[in-house]
């Protein structure tokens, strides 16, 4: 009597999305509650964004799957991979049967440049997804042998992340767990020059200052003083204080020739893009008025690659639900969308922060289920869904990990389920 | 010899050569390592107190020379994504603030690195730092650090 009683207790709650959002969250649900947890996972291995966004020359940052290792091997926790949501089971599906859905399959588009040109601008996002091994981004091909001149446009961390990738030394890159086809890319790359191009100042990049300091370690950096002139330091809060000097002091700095550089621009936004023997961009140049960008002028520049790298952008999954197309989030009060559904992650904050954000939300939004889930009402069945495909579980994972360990990154589906046939 | 070799192997590689270098003697000391109990009376222990952003507070001690991450991680103290990237000065969430006074006494300057992890902190103060950048030492003993609200606060 019991132990039925004990069953009938369990809550069940499903988890779209197997990235540092849903897995805190499921983390802070099983350790806070009676409660089983399903992952949902459109791949059939976890992570998303850990697995496939994280550099890989950033491994320290890929420490948090051994918590996460911990969440999915939970006796409570069923990771179910390799099935899509929206295809292979609907919300209705998932809503009857959980007690509560949590919406954390991240943002998986990127922002576009929207000018005429864009078919000649290559997609950060799918840069950094090809040299992770991504699977449906790893049969991209990237001419790097005829560039030696790339533009970045955009002043986040994922444009650090591309200008980084791009000029590492090859033996650095090689010792990571870089997929296998971008190794052999970049080893025959012929970039020199990377400029890392923004709208607006140096006041409103958007990276992190470690992940400045590391690139003006690996590559000879070039800034020009004028950029930072008028600039008072001391007005700023810490944070921005350090990132800004950082940026002065190096500027101060003069760079003997130097076979690669890569520089910051600031001012600039791209209007046109054109092609002949090499693509020419033509930038707006811009002043700041009242934090407004105003275009005060034009500029045409050569180069041989263009990145976008202005933010990611959430896709609509569930047309039945709301969407903030500006904000590229589902609209939420603390997490809870409706009634039983629930978002967390870059869906719900806006593809920006770090894992600490994610974190930190994240714990938050579980916090909210488990309060709402408090009422002794009778509790939903939970899915066991059957599907003509393979649904990975956790096990499968630590298979294809293992292959991986002598092979190196899987960058296809069909391997990784071949792998644990 | 056997008996020693297991021994060592209990004492975390890092907080080995965290010791050796940082006061300029081994944790093994001098003494002989052939029971267990005579290893863990050489090793000196200091109280320390965290306090949750939610005000409740875990006394806990710790060895001289470790971390206080080693700390949370050793006493298996509940501070929910505290560490996520293992001390290796990648991520913030084992921001700790310090009383003024402690703060002053702690060995290891801040570096540049650690202050580029700080700054992406939640309530980052003028006495903040990572808790896998201060190790133990005896002028520690007693320190009562915050887990500032953000990475920690009872939510439930």
């Amino acid at each position: 009597m019991l132990a039925i009683k004990i069953i009938q207790r369990c809550k069940h709650v499903c988890v779209i999305g197997s990235g540092p959002g849903g897995l805190y969250a499921a983390q802070h649900l099983i350790k806070h509650g009676s409660m089983k947890v399903d992952v949902y996972e459109r791949l059939p291995v976890p992570f998303g964004l850990v697995r496939y966004g994280v550099a890989p020359d950033h491994p320290e940052v890929k420490n948090v799957v051994n918590s996460f290792n911990k969440v999915l091997s939970h006796p409570n926790v069923r990771f179910r991979g390799n099935v899509t949501i929206g295809e292979d089971v609907n919300l209705n599906q998932l809503m009857e049967a959980y007690d509560a859905v949590l919406l954390s399959y991240g943002s998986s588009e990127d922002r576009k440049l929207n000018i005429p040109g864009e078919e000649f601008v290559t997609s950060a996002r799918q840069f950094v997804g090809w040299y992770n091994g991504l699977p449906e981004n790893s049969n991209l091909q990237f001419d790097l042998s005829n560039s030696e001149t790339a533009f970045i446009v955009g002043q986040g961390n994922v444009a650090l992340d591309v200008a980084r990738i791009l000029l590492s030394p090859i033996d650095k890159l090689a010792k990571t767990d870089i997929a296998s086809h971008a190794l052999e890319t970049l080893s025959k790359s012929r970039i020199k020059r990377v400029s890392v191009i923004g709208r607006r100042g140096p006041l409103q990049v958007s990276f992190t200052i470690k992940e400045l300091r590391e690139l003006i370690g690996i590559c000879p950096t070039q800034f020009r003083e004028d950029d930072f002139y008028g600039i008072n330091v001391d007005e700023l809060p810490r944070p921005k204080k350090r990132l800004v000097e950082l940026m002065i002091n190096t500027s101060k700095i003069p760079l003997a020739i130097h076979d690669k550089y890569w520089t910051l621009e600031f001012l600039r936004s791209p209007l046109q893009i054109t092609k002949d023997n090499n693509l020419k961009v033509k930038f707006a140049l811009n002043q700041l008025q009242n934090e407004k960008v105003v275009p005060v002028g034009e500029e045409i520049r050569n180069c041989d690659i263009v990145f976008r790298s202005v933010g990611y952008q959430g896709k609509i999954l569930f047309p039945e639900l709301p969407w903030d197309e500006r904000s590229s989030i589902i609209p939420n009060v603390e997490g809870k969308v409706s009634e039983g559904i629930y978002v967390t992650g870059w869906l719900k904050t806006g593809p920006r922060g770090v894992i600490l954000n994610t974190m930190s939300d994240a714990f938050a939004v579980a916090g909210q289920i488990l309060k709402d889930l408090e009422s002794p009402s009778s509790s939903k069945p939970g899915l066991d869904l059957n599907l003509k495909k393979r649904i990975t579980s956790y096990e499968d994972y630590m298979k294809i990990i293992e292959y991986e360990k002598s092979n190196g990154k899987v960058t296809s589906v069909q391997k990784m389920l071949e792998i644990i046939q | 010899m056997q008996r020693v070799t297991s021994l060592l192997s209990l004492i975390p590689k890092r907080a080995l050569i965290r010791n050796t270098n940082f006061s300029g003697r081994t944790l093994i000391g001098t003494r002989s390592l052939h029971t267990a109990p005579v290893v863990k009376a050489d090793v000196e222990m200091v109280k320390v107190t965290f306090v949750r952003g939610d005000g409740s507070k875990v006394e806990t001690k710790g060895k001289i020379g470790d971390s206080l991450l080693d700390v949370v991680v050793n006493n298996d103290i509940d501070l929910d994504g505290f560490g996520a990237c293992e001390g290796t000065l990648a991520c913030s969430t084992c921001h700790l603030v310090f009383k003024k006074e402690d703060f002053d006494n702690i060995e290891e300057k801040l570096t540049d690195e650690e202050l580029d992890m700080l700054d992406l902190a939640y309530g980052l103060c003028d006495t903040s730092r990572l808790g896998c950048q201060v190790c133990l030492t005896k002028k520690l003993d007693g320190v009562e650090v915050v887990v500032p609200a953000g990475i920690n606060d009872a939510r439930i």
